[in-house]
């Protein structure tokens, strides 16, 4: 079955006001095109989902495009703070932002108890903090064969899945190397996945390689091919983390004082460069 | 002569001597890490909550997740591994915390400052904080010290220091600051000071500290940063002077 679409197809087809959409990836292969392209058709009322929300969260919510945030951690990895989300939660600014906070295993293990059907995770965390008191969703229960309370977390579907690899065929098999993160639960936990990646391969290539295959084209909704469309995040082996474009972002004047920075103009596809750093990364 | 940041690094890199796994991130515990390998801790793998057991970075990395952790790495887990099997399943010898605020019992605050359904600042959260300090052996904070740090209460508890059952492995076991060593070797389990670093007083250190403090029964001298340690420091592991200077 042919999946594939374009990237404004995929996003007006399955992305609409009000759903939760999940746009994960570890520092590497954040999906930023997708971001922007919500950003461009006028989404609204979006629960945005990820650990770290990153630059991409940060310019999203910064849009107006989300009503609340589901996540674990709210730095840019190894750049400092994301200013827009901060601004949003301390002074409501361009608008309220709901949070919904969880530690970084709770969401794994959200994503975990989702991809594989269950009612919910246990796991050992958020045990003697703050976390359950301002999220309820943390639970505890007692362990029934004796050893005492664990910590439980309910499981997350998104309703969409956002997520970016080096390559797959057009029936959505996906070969993802490199940091693999949570993307193989979330695809197995969403209701719909896209997928969005350097390349479009044949169905014998991903055969020739069997453990690369990440996330099989039997969860896969559709197929984008579209060339950069993690940057300024990374692909293993195809390019380079754009660090001066993260710091550029956290340290600019519209992104610390202003809010609706101008993201239109600002993130569109025709002014982002091809990135001229070496490649770095396995070349497998 | 040297930084005050160059002193934390090393006396951190000290603290690995013997230590088989540490779980890290980026800054200067990964700065000190990498200081440990080639001096006291040959043998120690670095753990990183992204997916990596035994990362052998050629560059500074600028992040948890930066390339250059893969490429070389003993092996690269999915995050559900590296937490469940790595962390929760009790492979983690130390691991190094910060944050905005800490207290005598080695728990941590990285979450809010003021209350949290309306922060006056809002703090990146726990990330991988929560589980790496029940999970972790033992527990190892980088911390600057300031009274605006070193706190009689947390305004949000994101870590788990000692006096609760939560605690898997054996918690906060060392305090490494710009200006002197702490442990919790008392009954209390309590922060005490244990050593000042050269040319600082005890009473600065006091005076940093916003509750009375309490000291081992004697102090020593935290050892001075050797040439050869200055030397890796400042010519292999960190030449730009991002994290020491």
């Amino acid at each position: 079955m042919d999946k594939r679409a374009s990237l404004a197809e995929a996003v007006a087809e399955h992305v609409r006001d009000g759903i939760s959409v999940a746009i994960e990836g570890f520092t590497a292969f954040i999906c930023f095109a997708a971001g922007r392209e919500i950003i461009r058709q006028g989404r609204r009322d979006l629960t945005l989902i990820r650990m770290t929300p990153d630059a991409l969260y940060d310019q999203m919510i910064a849009a107006g495009v989300a009503r609340k945030l589901v996540f674990s951690y709210l730095g840019n990895p190894g750049v400092g703070p994301l200013h827009c989300i901060r601004r949003a939660v301390e002074e409501g600014v361009p608008a309220p932002l709901a949070l919904e906070e969880y530690s970084h295993f709770g969401m794994v293990a959200r994503y975990s108890a989702a991809a594989a059907g269950l009612p919910f995770q246990a796991l050992h965390s958020c045990g003697a903090t703050d976390l359950p008191a301002a999220n309820p969703e943390i639970k505890f229960l007692d362990d029934p064969y004796g050893s005492g309370p664990v910590a439980v977390v309910p499981p997350l579907h998104p309703d969409v899945a956002i997520l970016h690899a080096q390559r797959a065929d057009a029936e959505g098999n996906t070969h993802l190397w490199g940091l693999v993160g949570v993307q193989k639960e979330v695809a197995f936990a969403a209701h719909k996945v896209i997928v969005v990646v350097e390349e479009l391969v044949s169905n014998e290539v991903i055969r020739s390689d069997p453990n690369r295959t990440l996330i099989p084209g039997l969860v896969v909704d559709a197929v984008v091919v579209e060339p950069f469309g993690a940057h300024p995040s990374y692909v293993q082996g195809r390019y380079d983390r754009d660090n001066a474009f993260y710091l550029e972002w956290t340290g600019s004047p519209a992104t610390r004082t202003r809010h609706r920075p101008g993201c239109r103009s600002g993130c569109s596809k025709s002014q982002i460069a091809p990135p001229t750093s070496p490649i770095s990364g396995s070349r497998g | 002569m040297h930084t005050a940041a160059e002193m934390m690094i090393i006396a951190a890199a000290r603290a690995l001597a013997g230590v088989r796994t540490v779980f890290v991130g980026v800054g200067m515990p990964n700065v000190a890490c990498n200081l440990a390998r080639l001096t006291v801790a040959p043998e120690l793998e670095l753990i990183y909550e992204s997916g990596i057991y035994g990362a052998r970075p050629q560059r500074l990395p600028l992040s948890i997740g930066d390339p250059t952790l893969v490429t070389g790495a003993n092996s690269v887990v999915s995050m559900a591994d590296l937490f469940g099997l790595y962390l929760q399943g009790g492979h983690v010898d130390v691991a190094f915390l910060g944050g905005a605020q800490v207290d005598r019992h080695g728990s941590l605050n990285t979450t809010v400052i003021g209350p949290y359904h309306s922060p006056t600042v809002r703090l990146p959260g726990s990330g991988g904080a929560a589980e790496i300090a029940i999970n972790a052996r033992r527990v190892f904070h980088l911390l600057r010290l300031s009274r605006r740090t070193f706190v009689e209460k947390l305004d949000f508890v994101t870590s788990p220091g000692h006096g609760s059952s939560a605690l898997r492995g054996e918690g906060p076991q060392l305090v490494v600051t710009d200006l002197a060593l702490f442990d919790f070797e008392n009954p209390e389990r309590e922060m005490q000071l244990t050593a000042l670093h050269p040319a600082v007083t005890r009473e600065q250190v006091r005076a940093a500290v916003g509750w009375d403090l309490r000291e081992a029964a004697s102090l020593a001298e935290t050892p001075a940063p050797t040439v050869e340690e200055l030397r890796l420091l400042r010519v292999r592991l960190d030449p730009t002077g991002l994290y020491s200077r």
